[in-house]
């Protein structure tokens, strides 16, 4: 399991990057999305890969540490969707913008 | 406990929904509300001061302790963050009342309230991942005001501004999410005492986190090689916009320091700002002052000296010495006044000129934006009598050695040339058209560039009053026992 998530990660990672360093600004976004996927993923792999074990106290408080997941990434994981969410919108609105007022869709406004 | 610590984040949180909310379609009242609403910020951030001087205060949010929950800590340079943050909106916002800029788009008072409000958590939290959520919220800020108003130009530079930064909070999660994967906690102090006691064999991947955490900052801080998105999205934003975010750049400088001070080890600071910081900062004084020299525009211009003064405080920052950081924060303060007065000179200067190059003839600009613009170039160069002069000698006499030396003073002449220059170009070749200097600046912009002005003379003045509590603030970055403490943290118990 952990070979597959990490070589997940790592294939995201490495093609969102690629994407990033293209000239379309399509691209780009694309990329930053994957790069996203990426970097969610990691956060949630940091708390360690475990199996049928929720984040949550069982009623009556008591807690074993051999069945309980780390809920902490899990909160950290949906802060950092909601807004990789949030700018990816927002950078979505500022292309479309700059394709209407430059007429390409080149990162630089301006095709070489 | 007092509630006043969460104050100047709560208050733009709120004022700014309440200005998109109800006022959409009452300027005036849009106007009222981010005047009052800054004002009010100056006048919190200075009864914080009082309370900070008092040692480092903890807020508990939701009252969870500390490595569980999510803590502000108001010690000595967050309040003094505060302090400059607030005064250095409350100008530019005058200067916005003066000149319409706010006029020339939608929602810029809800835009600038939102910014502060990031600014002032960043510069509160004690939680690094907190810390990320304050950096997307004036990040998110910013984009919206850095294409106010508009313009092709401004939207091209835009889409590069936001995507580097993207890119840079990718970055952030990945070197946070490195940190809690070794050590299970967020918490700014609780991690420099997690860090410190980790095995050897993780040394590596501390270091690893650490550099990562170094580039994000790094990248706020306009750090050559990081740089590249400054000189474009400073020149091409709205002249009060741009000098607005010359406290941005500072935040980068402000977590830096946190890092190297509270969250890593003293070897591993050591190691990474002498081996990286030291000469990057060299090199971004030196690209930043070629900048000034080969600029075309004044904005550029001004752009490029940001850069170069980054480089002088990371130099600064990066001699991990007491004596060297005390004199690095009395830089940083005048260079954020200094650089917010030079953008807001360029903007009255394209405005009156109708244009940015230099080198294009245009009629001859009133004598009191000669004036002004003297007053900021000679504040930006780092020459006396200002407190840039003051500053750089500071940061020279507590660091005697030849490369800081060279560089500095290299850096200085390099600058004085460049705005020597424009300076010529703008105020004396106007003459060679015959005309009457045509164009006034408004009253209430000229009244923000005096109180800038005064607020650099003020702080030259009174150096022997602000020098000792900056000593003090540096003492306790170097020894950061009082920060830890006030996180109330439990005793280390069996490794996570």
């Amino acid at each position: 399991m952990e070979f597959v998530l990490s070589a997940a990660i790592g294939v995201l990672a490495a093609s969102g990057i690629w994407l990033l360093l293209r000239p379309r600004t399509f691209q780009v976004i694309i990329g930053l999305c994957l790069l996203s996927y990426a970097v969610n993923l990691f956060i949630f792999a940091m708390g360690r890969l475990w199996l049928g074990a929720p984040p949550i106290m069982p009623r009556g408080g008591f807690v074993n540490p051999a069945a309980y997941a780390d809920p902490m990434p899990q909160a950290l994981v949906l802060t950092a969707i909601v807004i990789s969410f949030a700018t990816t919108a927002l950078f979505l609105v500022v292309i479309i913008v700059s394709r209407g007022m430059t007429g390409t869709d080149h990162v630089d406004g301006q095709e070489r | 406990m007092t509630h006043l610590i969460i104050l100047p984040v709560v208050l733009p949180a709120l004022l700014g929904p309440i200005t998109l909310l109800f006022f959409r379609a009452h300027p005036a009242a849009q106007r009222a509300m981010g005047l009052g609403g800054t004002a009010a910020l100056l006048a919190l951030a200075l009864a914080l001061w009082p309370i900070a001087t008092d040692g480092p205060q903890l807020y508990r949010l939701g009252d969870w302790p500390a490595p569980f929950g999510i803590v502000l800590v108001l010690d000595r340079l967050a309040a003094l963050m505060l302090i400059l943050t607030a005064f250095l909106a409350l100008a530019v916002q005058i200067y916005v009342l003066g000149t319409g800029w706010d006029r020339k788009g939608r929602h810029f008072h809800a835009l600038f309230l939102f910014q502060l409000m990031g600014l002032n958590g960043a510069f509160l939290t004690g939680d690094a991942f907190n810390l990320f959520v304050f950096f997307e919220v004036l990040l998110i800020a910013s984009y919206g005001l850095m294409v106010h108003g508009g313009g092709t130009n401004r939207i091209r530079a835009g889409v590069q501004y936001v995507t580097y930064n993207l890119v840079g909070s990718s970055l952030f999660l990945i070197g946070l999410a490195t940190v809690y994967g070794m050590t299970g906690t967020l918490n700014m102090a609780d991690l420099g005492q997690r860090i410190a006691a980790l095995p050897d064999g993780d040394m590596a991947l501390t270091r690893v986190a650490a550099v990562l955490l170094l580039l994000v900052f790094a990248i706020k801080g306009a750090l050559v090689p990081l740089h590249l998105w400054l000189p474009n999205t400073y020149a091409l934003a709205p002249g009060p916009v741009a000098a607005l975010f010359a406290v941005m750049t500072k935040v980068g400088a402000y977590a830096t320091l946190r890092l190297g001070s509270v969250m890593l080890p003293k070897g591993t600071t050591e190691l990474l700002f002498g081996t990286l910081l030291a000469p990057a900062g060299m090199l971004t004084l030196i690209i930043g002052a070629l900048g000034v020299l080969g600029a075309k525009g004044l904005a550029r211009q001004a752009a490029f000296a940001a850069v170069a003064s980054m480089g002088t405080v990371f130099i600064g920052l990066s001699a991990l010495d007491p004596a060297v950081t005390a004199a690095t924060l009395y830089y940083m303060i005048h260079s954020t006044l200094a650089g917010a007065l030079l953008f807001l000179i360029t903007d009255q200067v394209q405005t009156l000129r109708n244009s940015d190059d230099l080198t294009q003839a245009r009629p001859p600009l009133p004598g009191t934006l000669a004036a002004l613009f003297f007053v900021a170039a000679i504040a930006t160069a780092g020459m006396p009598p200002l407190s840039g002069f003051l500053g750089k000698l500071l940061i020279l006499q507590s660091l005697p050695v030849w490369p800081v030396w060279t560089t500095i003073l290299l850096g200085s002449l390099l600058l004085m040339l460049g705005l020597a220059r424009s300076g010529s170009l703008l105020f004396w070749k106007g003459y060679e058209i015959a005309a009457q200097p045509t164009g006034q600046i408004p009253p209430l912009a000229r009244f923000a560039l005096v109180a800038l002005i005064l607020s650099l003379v003020a702080l030259t003045l009174f150096a022997g009053q602000i020098h000792p509590a900056l000593q003090q603030i540096a003492q306790d970055l170097h020894d950061p026992i009082a920060y830890v403490q006030a996180n109330d943290l439990p005793a280390m118990g069996a490794k996570p």
